[in-house]
């Protein structure tokens, strides 16, 4: 080979690095390991790991995930694959997509959907830059104190470089949902698109339709956050409220799409996180970011998009669409950056959706939503512990305790329970307060169980 | 066939789901959804058959030949994806007490660690979630360098013509104007262009190091000088730092900040478009700025203030934990740029290219760069025989090089494109095509280290039959290719046409 490229020695192929910057040895790495001592190494991390019965949901959430989904998902036709680009070599991940965003707009109830963005946090940032694209005029995004906490850090790194402001909208003490009253206080006011969460970051059900309705009314846009697995249950966003969008919604730049077809309500972008479907928690990641929009819209959504059409021969086929708005085509006009997404995520989330299927999904959603009612049950009889809100929950709930969460979350630790996520950080003046969660992963004695360790812990 | 064409009415799985359809009368009514979602009603052979045979439309590294330029396609060692997904580590919770992840933590840590080693570099985050988030990090902590200083004229990022597109997207994220320069002749920035863009309003040079023209930037030091003694830093898109790998450290060239793909050089599996990770790493002035969280260690006998905020399960504030690894949080880094993601970015990569790079080591690391090197030139070299114009004949390729098909479509009408999709024909995934935009007709070859001699032979030689049919058998090429699940596909009736959802009324 070196003979063929006319050189004596490979490191000759370096001569164009200046001497001077090349690196001596990498010492600090020592010697490569073989597949056995890594995989000792790596079992002893594991190991080290031993997980805990896990009430914590707060964003990602403990679901069963069949057999099949990652032995399909895994396999090196998938997984070593890259973005279709060459369409006729990728009709496998090329459908794959193009069913998942059928999924996605269904459960959504909207009319497209991206091929996904990285995770849920990140996508509302996505979607509130689409929001204020689309709205033209206002850089102003109305933002509910019962939007994760983690979301709303994350989508201000990501949007504050654009002077874009997030305006946070308190929450009702009593409900635990959005103060509809401080809302109201913004009326008239100048901002691009309301955040809507369902459920939101306490596991509670919001007013969506009046909340949709007063976005609308008062000439913004209708993000919603949602849960995708609890839309096998919940009135999709596409249906939320009755009003119609005051004004034409914008089309995009150059578009000639036509507004038949547009929803005239219903929430303008759906985002969230797709772990649910299929995902393990695995510490936080990977995850999927979905996004989903009315068919106005679509020209302003970031990432990949697959679409239909036919071959020479007039055959069924797939292909990567819309190109036009993505960065390796528009560079600094793009509609975002992003170029990777999470396609292999997704492809486990579509298999995931397909064995489920509608009724499966229901069952999931419907088994957690009455555990999280039966869990809240149970320990809202131990004294001195309360359920903190009234309004209607999915699977998490808040618990009010008599004593600091860290204290009786650690405790509740020594016993081998995770017992939830603790409040105080993030909302102070809720002072004792533990956000719980149970799936349709949990049996009736792993219920018990959380309920003796927290009465344990609090005695 | 669609999976929903698949689908009957009522099939299920009842062992996939719960067995009861449990009560959800306590949500209300008006909040309840009342038609069905459009899912399949399958069996699980069904679903293992249908998703079996699309896997079989697709080529992949593990099933053909390769050459994505740019996209760093080498093999994903079957060791990184099971040890990735032990039970323990897929089954804990983001938010759970560092005590309870001291195992997946340490592995984070050590791959900081590695990664500083191998880029030179101060300091390493972890979280953002792929490449161009990488660089959003990059550029957003150049602008909160800045910030810190009350340095707040900086306005500009300069981007060099050839960069890939998420430079100057991210540029536009960050809230900057985009300077664009040109390249010379030999493929290296144009210093004078560069000089001439310099001034008071540059707050930064993103730079892909060796460029997206498949050449090392010989004048690395001047540019270097030129954008520090602007007041500006420099950023180095690690998009190409497979080429380099153990060769010579971004740090070493002056690089303030980084990103590297972990799935292009750390080998984690590119999954049909992603996850990827685009791991950061900063120099020294840098370090505040890093994007949340880091994992930290500490001496394992001393008890750690606990940290405020995510992650803190079971030791809320004011307790101790004596956790040696634990995530830093805001309260230890007031400065940084913040979160980027709901939790801790794409772990499950990250264990992958920690796994990838322990078994690498360190001779390992030094052999990555020279076999794709040697790879790369000796493809160039063969393919430059067969008749094929290299863009760059008169520099070294780095791990991957340009040919235009300029000549060849002037002589037979057959363009860039013909010649992928015939390679289809032969087996080949094609490389990258019509980018860099700057070459007329071009092809961007990457080899990497992990294919093997009589596998580039075997490419060359349909590279040989694809340039005899070009110029025997033109309409032959330009029909291809006739092999795959489908023929060209008509692109402009899917994007005047769009088909995005699949409704039942087609049924």
């Amino acid at each position: 080979m070196l003979a063929s490229i006319g050189v004596a020695e490979i490191d000759a192929l370096f001569d164009e690095i200046p001497a001077h910057l090349k690196s001596g040895s990498l010492t600090a790495l020592g010697a490569g390991l073989n597949e056995m001592q890594v995989a000792r190494l790596m079992r002893d991390c594991a190991a080290q790991d031993t997980p805990l019965l896990n009430f914590i949901g707060a964003g990602a959430y403990e679901h069963h995930i069949p057999a099949a989904v990652w032995e399909l998902t895994t396999r090196g036709e998938f997984y070593s694959a890259y973005t279709p680009y060459q369409a006729e070599a990728s009709q496998g991940t090329l459908q794959v997509l193009y069913e998942y965003q059928t999924m996605m707009a269904s459960l959504t109830g909207m009319d497209v959907s991206n091929a996904s963005l990285y995770d849920g946090a990140s996508g509302l940032a996505e979607a509130m830059l689409m929001a204020v694209r689309a709205h033209k005029t206002s850089r102003r995004i109305l933002v509910p104190a019962t939007v994760s906490p983690f979301y709303r850090s994350t989508a201000h790194s990501i949007v504050k470089l654009q002077d874009i402001e997030l305006v946070e909208i308190p929450y009702d003490r009593t409900t635990g949902t959005v103060d509809m009253a401080a809302l109201a206080q913004h009326a008239g006011s100048d901002f691009a698109a309301l955040v809507i969460p369902q459920p939101n970051f306490f596991g509670a059900l919001e007013d969506v339709d009046a909340l949709t309705n007063w976005a609308h009314a008062n000439g913004g846009l209708a993000i919603a956050l949602v849960n995708p697995l609890s839309l096998a249950l919940l009135k999709s966003a596409g249906t939320w409220g009755d009003c119609p969008h005051p004004t034409p919604l914008p089309g995009g730049e150059g578009t000639n799409e036509p507004l038949r077809g547009a929803k005239t309500f219903g929430a303008d972008i759906a985002v969230g996180d797709g772990q649910p479907l299929g995902a393990p928690l695995s510490s936080g990641g990977p995850y999927f970011g979905f996004m989903c929009c009315k068919q106005a819209l679509v020209r302003q959504m970031p990432g990949r998009i697959i679409g239909r059409t036919v071959d020479l021969d007039g055959k069924q086929g797939f292909t990567l669409t819309l190109q036009a708005r993505e960065q390796h085509i528009r560079r600094a006009k793009a509609t975002s950056n992003i170029c990777s997404n999470q396609g292999l995520m997704v492809t486990a989330a579509t298999i995931f959706m397909s064995l489920l299927g509608q009724d499966g999904l229901r069952r999931v959603a419907a088994a957690s939503h009455q555990n999280a009612q039966r869990l809240a049950e149970l320990a809202s009889g131990i004294a001195g512990v309360s359920v903190a809100f009234n309004a209607p929950t999915f699977h998490e709930t808040v618990l009010q305790l008599p004593k600091p969460a860290a204290e009786v979350l650690a405790n509740m630790a020594n016993t081998g329970i995770l017992g939830g996520y603790d409040l105080s950080a993030d909302y102070p003046e809720l002072g004792n307060a533990l956000l719980v969660c149970a799936t349709e992963t949990k049996t009736e004695e792993d219920l018990q169980q959380f309920v003796a360790a927290l009465q344990a812990a609090i005695a | 066939m669609l999976i929903f064409e698949r689908s009957h009415p009522s099939r299920r799985n009842a062992a996939q789901a719960p067995h009861a359809m449990a009560d959800v009368k306590s949500i209300p009514a008006a909040l309840l959804r009342q038609d069905a979602p459009l899912l399949p009603e399958a069996s699980e052979m069904d679903v293992v058959r249908h998703y079996t045979n699309l896997s079989q439309k697709n080529f992949s590294i593990d099933t053909h030949f390769y050459p994505l330029g740019s996209c760093t396609m080498k093999y994903n060692p079957r060791a990184c994806n099971t040890l990735a997904m032990l039970p323990n580590f897929l089954a804990r919770h983001p938010l759970a007490p560092a005590h309870t992840g001291q195992g997946v933590l340490a592995c984070l840590y050590d791959l900081q660690e590695i990664l500083k080693e191998v880029t030179g570099m101060a300091g390493v985050s972890l979280m953002p979630m792929a490449g161009a988030q990488g660089e959003f990090a990059g550029i957003a902590m150049i602008q909160a360098y800045h910030a810190s200083r009350g340095d707040t004229a900086r306005t500009e990022i300069i981007v060099p013509d050839a960069a890939h597109g998420t430079n100057p997207a991210t540029a536009v994220m960050c809230g900057y104007k985009v300077r664009e320069i040109p390249t010379n002749a030999d493929g290296d920035v144009d210093l004078d262009a560069l000089r001439a863009a310099v001034g008071p309003q540059t707050a930064g040079l993103m730079l892909t190091n060796p460029s997206t023209l498949g050449v090392f930037e010989t004048h690395i030091e001047d540019i270097k000088h030129i954008i520090h003694n602007a007041g500006g830093l420099l950023y180095y898109d690690g998009a190409n730092l497979n080429a380099i790998l153990g060769k010579v450290k971004p740090g070493d060239m002056g690089f303030d900040v980084i990103h590297s793909n972990l799935h292009k050089t750390f080998a984690t599996p590119h999954g049909g478009g992603g996850p990827g990770a685009g791991a950061v790493g900063v120099a020294a002035r840098l370090l505040p700025f890093l994007p949340l969280p880091v994992v930290a260690k500490s001496p394992s006998s001393v008890a750690l203030p606990s940290p405020t905020g995510r992650g803190v399960g079971g030791e809320g504030a004011g307790t101790e934990s004596t956790a040696e690894y634990r995530y830093l949080t805001e309260a230890d880094l007031p400065l940084s740029i913040g979160h980027l993601s709901a939790f801790t970015g794409n772990i499950g990569v990250l264990l992958r290219a920690y796994i990838y790079a322990k078994m690498l080591g360190a001779d390992g690391m030094h052999r990555v760069a020279e076999f794709a090197t040697l790879n790369a030139n000796y493809l160039m070299a063969e393919l430059q025989k067969v008749g094929y114009r290299i863009a760059f004949p008169q520099r070294r390729a780095s791990h991957e090089f340009i040919v235009s098909c300029k000549p060849l479509k002037d002589a037979t009408g057959i363009s860039a494109m013909d010649v992928a999709k015939r390679l289809l024909d032969k087996g080949y995934h094609p490389p990258t095509t019509y980018f860099p935009m700057l070459v007329p007709e071009c092809l961007l070859i990457e080899p990497t280290e992990t294919e093997s001699k009589e596998t580039l032979d075997a490419f060359v030689a349909a590279m040989k039959e694809i340039w005899d049919e070009a110029h025997a058998t033109p309409d032959l090429v330009k029909g291809a290719p006739y092999t795959m699940p489908v023929r060209r596909l008509d692109d402009v009736k899917a994007a005047r046409e769009l088909d995005l959802t699949w409704k039942v009324a087609q049924a």
